[in-house]
């Protein structure tokens, strides 16, 4: 990291906590892999590690009431977002105190209050909602506005094509922001498109596009925070392409197709490795603060996880609540009488 | 009481519930200025202006998501998507989207979108450009459907659609448009998911949708000269279905007879079929009786596509029979 990808308005204290962020993202996403593999989850975790430092450098400098909607790698989005550990957790063990009380799989989660839009798992339809939801802002003239992250893979659907474009066209405050993480499950991408950099796209669009460094916090907080004050002057939507690289397999369930000599080399270039460097070099990390703040994240995600453990299940009648505003479901089918 | 058109009525409702309510908005393709294919929505740029009246460009999926996404924050979004033959191109917001967000946020969020759509053959279209497509909604959790057959009714139902805090689907039958009725001038709503019976009678229930309701009611006068009374029941709503007014007539005549313009199989008089055959099991004196199109795409020719659609003639030929 060189001192151009620094930004005067974060200060060490700002440092300290995006740190611990992905500290603390990194740490959830282990955990929830070990218990997946020790005891079994209802949530097939599809884990963002490696890619912290593009949840965290993008939603850091946001304001409580902007939107996002995360990709399905999406946790250090949630954690930078607001979202309780414990609700989280809760969320990936199905339990009624998760985020939709069971209904839903946490890691598509959706919390209004945080300002977060639930994904859906069909990879790619997040752009239409993330253009709606700015459409939204629009026409209610509020300077809100909302991220919208999406993997290479996704990058291919229609609807990116048709977000893009209407977002464009009514210049709506949107950022979206590629995760481009090289691989749509096996498939690596230049299998699955001739362009290099998937940014190029934009020019499509008539909109900003720039490839980044997706595993430098610095580069991400500062490309995102450009195109947010962009998205608020009502100039328009703006694509960021994160190059980055998932250090954990597609899903837990899944077998590892990369070379290790492949995955050896982008663990050198782990986020949290390049910030932490950063940190020593810069004396703002010591090895007393860094062991305080890993003692202090195993401390809350094993909180988190003892919570989830003993909270219960929805019970099994819940099934019936939350589908309808208006309208009851009886005997398995809607009425509204 | 005033008469005006099914396509006025519509105008209407929309109109009303723009002025009521500051976050209704449209969007659609070419509906601005030219008001949509059938010019339902003319007139109403120059009263609310293209911040409210949204020309989309031709990319269903991308505004029917986008108006998922404005819902969810707030909104209320009447989307035009033309054909219900587009109604494939936006399905996967309307089905994985719209009608499951509710119950992603664990019921913390509401979808108050409305998607109009007209439907149905009669005018050489073609047969991407024709269907009637209510079934595949209808089959969906978490939507609600909507198929007035006259001016009245659809004023009421389109106004209670915009103020539903549920998606809601709302197919206009393209022949009715220019249809004239009573409607009232004072305000009122039609509850989504409340039958009409459109003429009494003893002998035969016939629940029939959109167009074909006026196919049974002209039946019903032929055959009433016959000292056959049929009665004409309209669910208006699809999803929720009012299967107690269906329930109810059918213990009072007897005998069902359900007539729709979509193809037999897999139709929504299936369902109503097994209803009645749970619930009036006991009351019916004949087998349960569907007239539908049958499983062929709808044809361009007039002469092929006249032959596709369910006729005044089959109903009473069908109600004859089943009288026998």
């Amino acid at each position: 990291m060189t001192k151009k990808h620094t930004n005067e308005m974060l200060k060490e204290v700002d440092l300290i906590s995006m740190y611990r962020l992905m500290i603390l993202t990194r740490e959830f996403e282990m955990r929830v892999a070990q218990i997946y593999s020790q005891k079994g989850l209802p949530e097939l975790p599809h884990l963002c590690v490696g890619q912290e430092a593009i949840g965290v450098g993008s939603c850091y400098g946001l304001r409580k009431n902007d939107f996002v909607l995360p990709s399905l790698r999406g946790r250090s989005v949630f954690i930078t977002k607001g979202v309780p550990i414990p609700v989280l957790m809760a969320g990936v063990y199905g339990k009624a105190t998760g985020p939709s009380k069971g209904k839903w799989t946490a890691h598509h989660m959706g919390d209004l209050e945080n300002g977060i839009l639930a994904g859906s798992l069909v990879i790619g339809s997040q752009f239409p909602i993330a253009v709606g939801a700015a459409l939204a802002f629009k026409i209610k003239k509020t300077d809100q506005v909302c991220l919208c992250y999406f993997g290479d893979g996704a990058s291919n659907r229609g609807d990116f094509h048709e977000g893009l474009n209407i977002a464009a066209i009514f210049k709506l405050p949107v950022i979206f922001i590629c995760e481009n993480n090289l691989y749509a499950i096996d498939t690596p991408v230049e299998k699955a498109m001739l362009i290099k950099d998937i940014a190029l796209r934009a020019q499509g669009y008539g909109i900003p596009g720039v490839t980044i460094d997706g595993n430098d916090v610095f580069e991400v907080y500062n490309s995102v925070q450009e195109a947010v004050k962009r998205a608020r002057g009502g100039e328009g939507p703006s694509l960021i392409e994160c190059k980055t690289y998932r250090l954990r397999p597609h899903c837990e369930r899944h077998q590892e197709s990369r070379s290790e000599e492949e995955l050896e080399s982008w663990w050198n270039r782990c986020p949290i490795k390049k910030f932490r460097a950063y940190l020593l070099d810069r004396k703002l990390l010591d090895d007393q603060k860094e062991h305080k703040i890993g003692v202090e994240v195993k401390e809350e995600v094993k909180r988190a996880e003892k919570l989830a453990e003993e909270s219960p299940y929805p019970k099994a009648e819940e099934m019936f609540e939350d589908v309808y505003a208006h309208g009851v479901i009886k005997e398995g089918r809607l009425c509204v009488r | 009481m005033r008469e005006i058109t099914f396509r006025e009525a519509i105008r209407e409702a929309i109109m009303e519930e723009m002025e009521n309510d500051i976050s209704v908005f449209l969007m659609g393709e070419n509906i601005a200025h030219r008001g949509g294919v059938y010019e339902v929505l003319k007139g109403l740029l120059s009263k609310f202006g293209e911040e409210r009246i949204i020309d989309m460009p031709i990319s269903e999926s991308g505004f029917v998501g986008a108006a998922v996404g404005a819902a969810l924050l707030g909104t209320r979004p009447v989307v035009d998507l033309m054909f219900d033959d587009f109604l494939p191109l936006a399905m996967d917001h309307i089905v994985n989207h719209a009608a499951k967000m509710r119950y992603m946020y664990g019921g913390m969020a509401k979808v108050p979108v409305v998607i109009r759509v007209f439907f149905g053959a009669g005018t050489s279209l073609g047969c991407s450009h024709s269907q009637s497509l209510e079934a595949f909604v209808v089959h969906c959790p978490g939507l609600k459907v909507a198929m007035p057959s006259t001016p009245a009714d659809a004023k009421g139902l389109l106004k209670a659609a915009i103020r539903d805090d549920d998606p809601v689907i709302f197919f206009e039958h393209r022949l009715l448009y220019a249809l004239k009725g009573d409607v009232p001038e004072e305000e009122y709503i039609i509850p989504v998911g409340q039958a009409d019976i459109k003429r009494e009678g003893m002998d035969v229930t016939v629940v029939a949708t959109g167009m074909m309701v006026h196919k049974a009611l002209a039946a019903a006068k032929e055959l009433s000269t016959e000292g056959i009374e049929i009665e004409v029941l309209d669910p208006r709503s699809l999803l929720p279905l009012d299967y107690e007014t269906i329930v109810n007539s059918i213990k009072k005549t007897s005998r069902l007879l359900i007539v729709h313009e979509a193809c037999k199989t897999g139709g929504f008089g299936g369902e109503i079929a097994a209803i009645a055959a749970k619930e009036a099991f006991g009351y019916l004196d004949a087998p349960i009786e569907r007239i539908g199109a049958p499983d062929v795409p709808v044809p361009f020719s007039p002469v092929l596509e006249d032959y596709y659609i369910p006729k005044k003639e089959d109903i009473i030929t069908t109600v004859r029979r089943m009288l026998s």
